[in-house]
């Protein structure tokens, strides 16, 4: 029961094509999971699954013991929150894109937001170091200042899980360092359970607690566990067909992975 | 921030209130008989059934009250319409709506359906026509996941196309008293001599304002995409199809009762959003209200232009949104 989100034997469809199958993990508070795959392997239909747009074809998603299901969409995104890949340029302010958060928290008939939800949005901006520029427009911002408005407007949530789906994906070196260092704080500080995907297996392997491997047949989970356990030259050569060597990371001890090139391998 | 905010809110509606009161007395005052401002409290309380009074009452009156309904539902129409499909130049007449409402109303004259069911026939049928342009545009898009483009826009036009050529085609077939009903209610006209149907149209877009606040802050969140708006909370299937068939009743409703007045719904909102921005909370009001002005102006222009003849209010707003729709297609960056 004290896991916060609890995946059973999930499986989706997609156009008669057969995207995950029996897939089962949970997660606990604290915990920074990532989820790793090949492209198409169903990283993202997976998280769209578990934010409910998306409606799985057999199996269940629990939140806290509740299935999301019986859950309105409002309800749920009390508990979740989800960070997308890029924020749409609207022409609204970074205050109010971050107070959006605040929206699944409205009475009925509430029309402007209460001093609580102001002080989160603050408390919040100023956490992920935006609050300078809560007046600027989101469109008129970099890509980067954007997620960490997007991280601020998902903690304005509140939420016992925060999602994330390739948050870096668009982003320079310093900033892809600046958001995961940010997540990464966030769990401990806010007991939060993490759950990424990343396409970056070192980034994965810098910050994660635990992998889940997809790309295994028919869209099955490959392997799940530690990074050690997962990242394993074998495991990188059976699901993304590509030879790598790992060695450990000689600062954090940490699986890194080199590429093993045809160009290294012969050179002229 | 929120003290600040609120004061410029309430700043734009006193503004906009202001500018609405000051054209709806332009209206009063002026047309082929002028009356004087300081005039007409004296006509209005004489209580003598004089000449002047009955043209106050009888007709400039009804004519805005009628320009304020049609003028506020179209531009509230738009900027319902923009928010869901994340378009600013999106507008029922661009989307095709005011074609589907306006086959729907030709129909209606042609089989004379208001004989059977009294003159709701109009609104009805209008609003019919619009909601089933407005879903056929969303269905056709929807499947390509490219909402956004202007594919949307392209099917909107080759919609209002065949729609308007249907039209022709029952005026070429209709006899010649239904063809001078079409014409005349086609032509787009404040002039609206039923007392009913222009309670109707008052009640009716205020209705339609009061029930889209109930999806303001839904409408806030679809501004950051569907999927972003769902992880808020919202439940996009139903907001969309509530909004639809919102803006098909305020389309339906204008045109079945002024006949199609084209980009009124489209000029309003977008420089709305660029002054009030992009909440709706406050656009939705705004727009309304600027749009309730706009109309009423663009009726005072029909008016006087070449009197003593009048223009069909229509043209005014075609050519003026005509202009603003080109504009605004050239800008760079088109931002919600």
């Amino acid at each position: 029961m004290s896991h916060v989100l609890t995946i059973e034997n999930l499986s989706f469809k997609y156009h008669k094509k057969r995207v995950l199958t029996d897939i089962s993990f949970s997660t606990d508070p604290g915990e920074f999971i990532s989820i790793i795959g090949p492209n198409g392997s169903g990283k993202t239909t997976l998280i769209k699954l578990i934010s409910k747009i998306n409606k799985p074809e057999k199996g269940n998603i629990h939140i806290k013991g509740e299935n999301i299901q019986t859950m309105s969409n409002k309800q749920l995104a009390r508990h979740i929150a989800v960070v997308m890949q890029s924020v749409e340029p609207v022409a609204m302010s970074v205050e109010e894109y971050v107070l959006l958060g605040r929206l699944p928290f409205f009475k009925k008939y509430q029309f402007f937001e209460t001093a609580k939800d102001m002080a989160l949005a603050h408390k919040y901006m100023e956490l992920t170091g935006i609050l300078k520029l809560k007046d600027a427009p989101i469109n008129e911002i970099s890509g980067g200042e954007r997620q960490l408005a997007a991280i601020a407007r998902a903690l304005t949530q509140q939420p016992l899980l925060l999602i994330l789906d390739e948050p870096t994906s668009h982003l320079d070196i310093t900033h892809q360092i600046k958001i995961l260092e940010l997540i990464s704080s966030l769990k401990q500080e806010l007991s939060l359970s993490i759950l990424m995907v990343l396409h970056d297996l070192n980034l994965a392997a810098e910050y994660s607690d635990r992998l889940v491997l997809l790309g295994g047949e028919n869209g099955k989970i490959y392997q799940t566990g530690t990074c050690e356990q997962v990242l394993s030259e074998k495991s990188i050569q059976e699901v993304y067909n590509t030879k790598v060597k790992i060695q450990k990371n000689p600062v954090s001890k940490r699986p890194c992975i080199f590429l093993v090139t045809q160009n290294a391998l012969n050179p002229e | 921030m929120k003290q600040n905010r609120l004061k410029q809110w309430s700043i734009l509606l006193i503004l906009l209130m202001i500018i609405l009161i000051f054209v709806s007395l332009l209206s009063l005052c002026v047309g082929s008989a002028g009356i004087g401002l300081k005039n007409i409290p004296h006509i209005l309380f004489s209580g003598q059934e004089s000449a002047e009074h009955s043209i106050l009452l009888g007709i400039r009156l009804p004519r805005i009250i009628l320009g304020l309904s049609i003028g506020g539902a179209l531009s509230l129409a738009g900027a319902l319409l923009q928010g869901v499909f994340k378009n600013p130049l999106v507008e029922p007449y661009t989307l095709g709506i005011s074609g589907g409402a306006s086959l729907g109303v030709c129909l209606n004259i042609l089989f004379k359906f208001y004989s059977k069911i009294g003159i709701i026939a109009y609104p009805l049928s209008g609003f019919l026509g619009a909601s089933l342009v407005i879903f056929l545009v969303y269905s056709l898009n929807n499947k390509t996941n490219n909402i956004k483009s202007n594919r949307m826009l392209l099917t909107g036009v080759m919609i209002s196309y065949v729609a308007s050529s249907l039209v022709m085609l029952l005026m070429a077939i209709s006899k010649s008293d239904d063809l001078q009903n079409i014409v005349l209610w086609i032509m787009g006209s404040l002039d609206e001599p039923n007392t009913v149907l222009i309670k109707m149209a008052l009640f009716g877009s205020l209705a339609g304002l009061v029930i889209s606040y109930f999806f303001c802050f839904d409408l806030n969140a679809l501004l950051l995409g569907e999927d972003e708006a769902a992880n808020l909370g919202v439940n996009t299937t139903r907001t969309k199809k509530y909004l639809f068939i919102i803006a098909s009743f305020l389309t339906g409703l204008s045109v079945s009762v002024a006949g199609i007045i084209m980009f009124a719904g489209l000029i309003v909102p977008h420089f709305m959003r660029m002054i009030a921005g992009p909440d709706h909370r406050i656009l939705l009001i705004s727009s309304f209200l600027a749009g309730a002005a706009f109309l009423v102006l663009c009726d005072v222009i029909a008016r006087v232009i070449i009197s003593p003849l009048e223009l069909p209010v229509g043209v005014i707003t075609g050519i003026i949104g005509g202009i603003v729709f080109i504009w605004a297609l050239s800008r760079k960056q088109v931002t919600l």
